[in-house]
């Protein structure tokens, strides 16, 4: 027998207690692998593929706000503007609407020309550019929903119904592209001309303008003289980075960081009173028995240490087994959570990493009064009251 | 030659901001190899003796030399060191981990030094085998009688061969037939294997496998008798 086996022997004493314990220890660190997956995706994704020279402007006010098209020659104006294109949110379904991905009306060659790292074939671009209900898209998507080019792609409008009514839009599938960048790489593209013509309202405008500066030193520079130029307007434009803007546009469902924070603040509060109850009261039944360990020559800190050890290994083990099943439940929810994309989600390491020094923490937190107590135990008084 | 030297120990305890004196100038010699059966009405401080001699609790005044330790200079650690060393512990409950079988509870003391793990079950078959306890190595405290739980927490106190064990009522909790078992197995460790033994009893017939008796009263020992 080993020290190692003593403390496994101890939390074998009461397996089912010891096993509820573990259980919503376990419980705890699947939430925790599961939010934390959700917050870091949500966190980082925005930022992923954002370049530096590139800056993003949207109505002042809120980024649900239309602009109007005809900014874009002031904006090409504008001193250090090196080129501009446009998008626009669609929002629409496609078929039952679990399968959510991004959709943007845009401009082809512009948009490719302004976004290098989505690489699309040349036959390609010139058939999106010339079919007026061309769409592109991520060559995954290919696989992911089962298309093939000359497909016609049925989305169903929610936010923008056609001018006769129809909430239909049929687009032909005339090209893929690729891209390294996750950021980028599962948005819907189709002809803005086909839009602008066939949308019920808010003609002659856009969602947010995209643009590329000459000098990436520039660019709180460039920022600031595009949004002077619209200031006194109908429609003043706050202009950011890609980075900024991406942030602030995942920002609009809730500081989902902020949420798992809070959600979790509350997880672990509840497990460290159960888990510190659990300890506190193994410690009280066990007081004769630390007693005669002391009386065999072990000395304070050792007792002390067996105490801890039980605590940060029940947490430990919790922690690992939550992690690990929070870590093959990511494809799962990912399965369940259509609408944010075929393979957003991804289990980090670092995900795995902190929840197993979260564990550690709280093991080290749980037993720390229990252990104090044990090792301060007096042998005569615990035999006594035995 | 003396194993045991008590000079004028004292043992003040604080109930309700009252202090009581257990211990009253006690002056003890145990040579090497002796039988000691310390007797006494309740309260009288036997325990309470007891738990100084095995290093469990410190003289209030006086001098309390064991093994030719002075346990009143030792630090917590050393003295934990020196019990392990020095001192076997045999309780009137046995008290031994009710989640571990007979062999591992023996084994326990032996995590304290540097046996390897083969080593340390070696040990602790040979002292199960002392005891007569070896077809139950692997049965946990609850599967056996009071007897052998006895019996294996003799085996306990001897497997890192302390030159002296300390017994407080070791009978306490038997029947008569499993009471003589147990005295005559501290007897054979005695006589046979040189221990010293120092055991607390209230039964007369239990104190007659002693070489000497004291008894004490009222924190004073007023009395000793050679068997």
């Amino acid at each position: 027998m080993s020290n190692f086996g003593l403390l496994r022997a101890n939390l074998h004493r009461h397996p089912v207690r010891t096993y509820l314990t573990l259980l919503s220890v376990l419980v705890a660190f699947l939430l925790f692998g599961l939010l934390r997956t959700l917050a870091v995706w949500f966190g980082s994704g925005p930022a992923e593929g954002a370049s530096v020279d590139r800056l993003v402007v949207s109505a002042k006010y809120s980024i649900i706000d239309m602009l109007p098209i005809s900014q874009m020659n002031a904006i090409v104006g504008v001193d250090g503007v090196a080129a501009v294109t446009h998008q626009s949110w669609f929002g629409g379904n496609y078929q039952d609407g679990r399968s959510f991905f991004p959709k943007f009306p845009v401009e082809p060659r512009s948009y490719f020309a302004m976004f290098p790292e989505l690489r699309i074939d040349p036959a390609h671009l010139d058939a999106f550019e010339r079919t007026r209900t061309g769409a592109v898209v991520p060559e995954s998507m290919l696989a992911d929903f089962g298309w093939q080019l000359g497909d016609k792609i049925p989305i169903e409008a929610d936010i923008w119904p056609m001018a006769d009514g129809n909430r239909i839009w049929e687009f032909d599938l005339v090209g893929t592209y690729t891209t390294d960048s996750e950021g980028q790489g599962g948005v819907f593209l189709f002809h803005y001309h086909f839009f602008e013509e066939a949308r019920g309202f808010a003609k002659g405008t856009v969602g947010w303008y995209t643009v590329r500066i000459e000098d990436p030193d520039r660019a709180a520079e460039v920022a600031n003289a595009i949004d002077v130029t619209f200031e006194n307007s109908m429609n003043p434009t706050k202009t950011a980075t890609e980075d900024e803007f991406g942030k602030a546009f995942a920002a609009q469902i809730g500081d989902l960081g902020l949420m798992a924070t809070g959600i979790l603040s509350a997880v672990f509060f509840t497990v460290l009173l159960l888990t510190g109850n659990t300890m506190t009261q193994a410690l009280r039944e066990r007081i004769p028995e630390l007693a005669v360990l002391k009386t065999l020559g072990f000395g304070n800190a050792r007792v002390a240490w067996l105490v801890l050890g039980e605590s940060v290994l029940l947490c430990v083990v919790g922690g690992v087994l939550g992690i690990g099943l929070a870590a093959l439940f990511t494809p799962v929810a990912t399965a369940f959570l259509p609408q944010f994309g075929p393979s957003a989600l991804a289990f980090a390491w670092q995900t795995a990493a902190t929840g197993v020094g979260v564990a550690i923490l709280l093991g080290v937190v749980v037993g720390a009064v229990p252990a104090m107590n044990a090792g301060r135990l007096s042998i005569a008084e615990a035999l006594r009251r035995s | 030659m003396a194993i045991i030297e008590l000079s004028d120990v004292h043992k003040t305890f604080m109930k309700a901001r009252e202090a009581v004196e257990v211990l009253m100038g006690i002056d003890l010699t145990v040579g090497e190899g002796d039988f000691v059966a310390l007797m006494g009405p309740s309260g009288s401080g036997k325990t309470t003796l007891l738990n100084i001699i095995g290093g469990l609790d410190g003289a209030t005044a006086g001098e309390v030399v064991v093994a030719d330790a002075n346990l009143d200079e030792l630090s917590n650690r050393e003295l934990a060191r020196w019990r392990a060393a020095t001192i076997g512990f045999v309780f009137q409950f046995y008290n031994l981990l009710p989640v571990l079988n007979a062999q591992r509870n023996v084994e326990l003391p032996l995590l304290l030094t540097k046996l390897s793990g083969e080593q340390r079950r070696r040990n602790a078959q040979t002292a199960l085998s002392i005891v007569g306890l070896n077809d139950r190595a692997r049965h946990k405290p609850g599967e056996l009688s009071g007897g052998q739980q006895q019996r294996v927490a003799i085996a306990r106190a001897i497997v890192a061969d302390p030159p002296i064990l300390v017994c407080d009522e070791p009978t306490g909790d038997l029947d008569r037939e499993n009471a003589e078992e147990i005295l005559d197995l501290l007897q054979i460790l005695n006589r046979d294997h040189g221990k010293t033994v120092i055991m607390v009893t209230h039964d007369p017939k239990a104190a007659d496998h002693a070489k000497r008796v004291l008894h004490l009263d009222k924190g004073k020992l007023v009395q000793e008798v050679a068997a």
